[in-house]
């Protein structure tokens, strides 16, 4: 009798898949989200392109003009200006943030009273609101009432103009980007280590190495992967930033902190040249894409290395 | 104890101190401003701890006649973009995860490195076009561009890891895919639910770029508000540091409360939208 059961529950079962498990349709699980994405995403993503070869007075109608929007760049000096202030802003976002991320990460895996509320402490820049934070920023940097002046002058040295020069401001906004952005990096890089094997630690510290020289010889080459994640993410976040140097510089003094973004922005919303913004969008674009297939050849590249395939 | 570890540990609190301290000053020195009077905030050098206390900094944020205005504005506009990101990211989360069309994924991947401001110039055409401007409604659109990735992408991973077992039980005990979704599926996916919520909130209400372009007087939030003030005349600071803590508030106190599931959805890949 059970025999005959089991034997039945296994043919059910066996013919189970066939009927009842053939896969459903995920579908109309997935198209409102498709809809909404074609809406918001796509859609705009094809007009800006469109727009780039259309020249778009305010009040009359489109014409086409080509590729003459891309041939405006070149020749646009406040363009050039801003590309080099986008890459030397963005080569030191990355820079930093990713020693210092590293560092609070080595110092975060140890085990302290209170690491669970210094981390969330730690992690608050970031989530923070960019405008308010701007705004202590603008008053910190402020060069007679300002405390990063007075702090200076408590360990001797002289005072600084701050975002209100053109040689120190890009470094000074570095500085605002590197104190809100270092907890990203080390939160991806903290989760790298915590993913490592402990043996070659354990006969590490039996052969008598130093704290530094396991970070050097075990740590370093092992987190890499992770590094390079951090840098990626940095470098694509640095290169758009806009809040915080809108909010402080508006771009100045001049144009001295000028970003590709906030040139968009003026040509976009303040001059209304919507065909030239569009091809700056465009432009902009491809170099951030660009930026990030680099950035994946180089981590191609190191972990070919690692492997040992170094010639 | 040997003299190494004792060392050890010096050393240890010594980095403690040197990467903690930039964040925990930066607050504690923003509070400072806005709890002091303007003589405080500009004498030279620097009172940390006035004799008298400041609060109308605070109370003439709050019962100017427009706060509530913005605050309200905020209120709608995260509320809605993170209701609507939710509504239709999830079950994308779902579905992706399901169908394993990775490659559909890519697309959130382009939304994540598209600087947002090149959303702004066709869209504000479309608003303008539709005559939506005066609304709330073309804030509410326009952050669906940095609620939606994330709901979906932070889904897609809640999904992955979930066990696609059970679902397989109730589908031969006779459940639609609705139902398996329902019942099954999102129960079990709740700690992604809130990981998603609380960063499409964040990123939502953070949002500045987007505000500046798109909001009239009437539809102002509260990051657009501030930054009107600064470059409205020359206020004196109090004010100016109390609102913007009011601002960031629900912010950091989300933050210090929710700290776990934002690290684990920030760490899976969905940072800063915008």
């Amino acid at each position: 009798m059970s025999t005959i059961v089991e034997q039945a529950g296994a043919a059910a079962e066996a013919a189970a898949p066939e009927r009842a498990l053939r896969p459903p349709s995920y579908w109309p699980f997935v198209v409102p989200a498709l809809v909404t994405v074609l809406a918001v995403i796509i859609f705009p993503w094809l007009f800006t392109i469109w727009m780039s070869f259309q020249e778009w007075k305010v009040g009359s109608p489109t014409t086409f003009v080509g590729l003459s929007n891309y041939f405006r760049l070149p020749a646009d000096p406040r363009f050039v200006e801003s590309v080099g202030h986008t890459l030397s802003y963005t080569a030191l976002s990355v820079l930093l943030p990713l020693v210092l991320g590293t560092f609070a990460a080595v110092v975060f895996h140890a085990r302290f009273p209170g690491r669970g509320l210094l981390r969330a402490l730690f992690i608050m820049p970031m989530m923070a609101t960019p405008v308010a934070i701007a705004l202590v920023w603008t008053m910190m940097f402020h060069p007679q009432l300002g405390i990063l002046n007075y702090l200076l002058s408590l360990v001797g040295l002289p005072p600084q103009l701050w975002v209100f020069h053109p040689g120190t401001v890009i470094p000074s906004l570095v500085l605002v980007e590197t104190w809100q952005w270092t907890p990203l990096v080390m939160l991806i890089v903290l989760g790298g280590i915590a993913s490592l094997p402990t043996e070659p630690y354990e006969s590490a510290q039996i052969d008598g190495a130093s704290t530094w020289q396991m970070f050097r010889y075990i740590t370093l080459p092992l987190i890499m992967p992770f590094l390079f994640i951090a840098a990626m993410i940095r470098a694509i976040d640095a290169i758009k930033s806009f809040d915080i140097i809108f909010a402080i510089t508006q771009g100045g003094p001049g144009s001295a902190s000028e970003t590709i973004n906030l040139y968009l922005y003026s040509v976009a919303f303040v001059y209304y040249d919507l065909g030239y913004a569009s091809a700056i969008a465009v432009v902009f674009f491809a170099l951030i894409v660009a930026l990030t297939a680099l950035l994946l050849v180089l981590r191609r590249r190191a972990q070919w290395n690692a492997l040992g395939n170094d010639t | 104890m040997s003299a190494r570890s004792i060392l050890g540990r010096l050393g240890l609190a010594l980095g403690v101190f040197l990467i903690v301290s930039p964040a925990i000053l930066f607050f504690l020195w923003m509070i400072s401003l806005s709890v002091k009077f303007e003589v405080d905030n500009a004498a030279y050098p620097p009172v940390f701890w006035p004799e008298h206390f400041a609060w109308k900094n605070y109370t003439d944020v709050l019962s100017s006649n427009r706060f509530f205005t913005y605050f309200k504005n905020s209120l709608l506009v995260t509320g809605g973009a993170t209701s609507l990101a939710m509504l239709v990211g999830v079950p994308a989360g779902y579905g992706i995860a399901r169908m394993a069309a990775h490659k559909s994924a890519i697309v959130i991947l382009i939304a994540r490195i598209t600087p947002g401001l090149s959303y702004l110039i066709p869209l504000f055409l479309m608003f303008q076009w539709l005559g939506l401007l005066g609304t709330l409604w073309p804030q509410i659109i326009i952050h669906l561009v940095v609620t939606v990735p994330i709901v979906i992408w932070i889904m897609i991973g809640y999904f992955e890891t979930t066990p696609i077992e059970l679902e397989e039980a109730a589908r031969i005990d006779g459940a639609t895919r609705w139902q398996v979704f329902r019942h099954v599926a999102l129960p079990v996916a709740k700690p992604g639910l809130a990981v998603a919520f609380i960063l499409a909130v964040i990123f939502s209400w953070n949002n500045f770029v987007f505000g500046i372009v798109l909001a009239g007087r009437e539809t102002r939030t509260l990051p657009v508000a501030v930054y009107n003030m600064i470059s409205f005349d020359q206020l004196s600071w109090g004010p100016l540091a109390a609102a913007a803590l009011i601002v960031t508030l629900p912010v950091l106190l989300l933050t210090v409360f929710a700290q776990r599931q934002i690290v684990a959805g920030l760490t899976a890949g969905a940072v800063k939208g915008g």
